[in-house]
């Protein structure tokens, strides 16, 4: 299941939902809204995003990940609109027979979703400043 | 030789750049995506910078700079991705 939403993600409901008897394990990623980059102060946090391909890149995201690994169910939701500090703006749920498996696939569903989904935030800083951002390569901690 | 007017759909600082969400480029019917780059480049140079680190979609896919566009594809630019 992918989805682009607007509402706050209700992070243990998707949990709950990925949840299967055969699945011993379940991984739940949360990205969330965080107070400091480098020496600068956020405010808050605009998520815009090119909706239909979004949903797409989600949903090949998905089918990758089911592809790879023997997934029971997997779900990536993305917030959209203007975050506070501490909002979850994404959130990645897999499960899979065992643990390994489930981090894996839900490590890798989260890390094609910052390459690939075509959503972007702005900066909101402390001093009034906004600032869409726009990572080169060499900006992009993991 | 025959102009196509295509509809270049904007995002985040490419949509401030313009003031618009989106721009029209009259490219020679049959250009590829890197026809498209190079005049967008030329006509609108506030965005040449930008448009050498971003992507091109067409029809909502990622499209490589030999893909032909025309009139009836839905094109965008996408700036380097910040979602997560």
């Amino acid at each position: 299941m992918v989805r682009l939403t607007r509402e706050p993600i209700d992070h243990a409901a998707l949990t709950e939902a990925v949840r299967r008897a055969g699945c011993g394990a379940v991984v739940t990623f949360l990205g969330t809204v965080r107070d400091l980059t480098g020496d600068e102060v956020t405010v808050a946090l605009d998520y815009e995003a090119y909706p239909p391909m979004a949903e797409a890149k989600m949903a090949e995201i998905e089918v990758d990940v089911r592809a790879r690994w023997p997934v029971g169910d997997v779900a990536l939701v993305h917030r959209l609109g203007r975050l506070e500090v501490g909002d979850i703006s994404v959130a990645v749920a897999v499960s899979c027979p065992h643990r390994g498996q489930a981090f894996e696939a839900c490590r890798h569903a989260i890390d094609r979703l910052k390459e690939l989904v075509p959503i972007w935030k702005r900066e909101n800083w402390a001093d009034g400043r906004t600032e869409w951002v726009h990572p080169t390569r060499t900006e992009q901690p993991s | 030789m025959t102009m196509d007017e295509i509809t270049v759909r904007l995002f985040a600082r490419f949509r401030d750049l313009a003031g618009a969400e989106s721009v029209a480029v009259a490219v020679p019917s049959g250009s590829t995506v890197a026809e498209l780059r190079r005049r967008l480049a030329l006509h609108w140079p506030a965005s040449a910078e930008l448009l050498t680190a971003s992507a091109v979609a067409v029809n909502a896919d990622y499209a490589s700079d030999d893909r032909v566009v025309g009139p009836a594809d839905e094109v965008a630019l996408i700036p380097p991705v910040s979602g997560g």
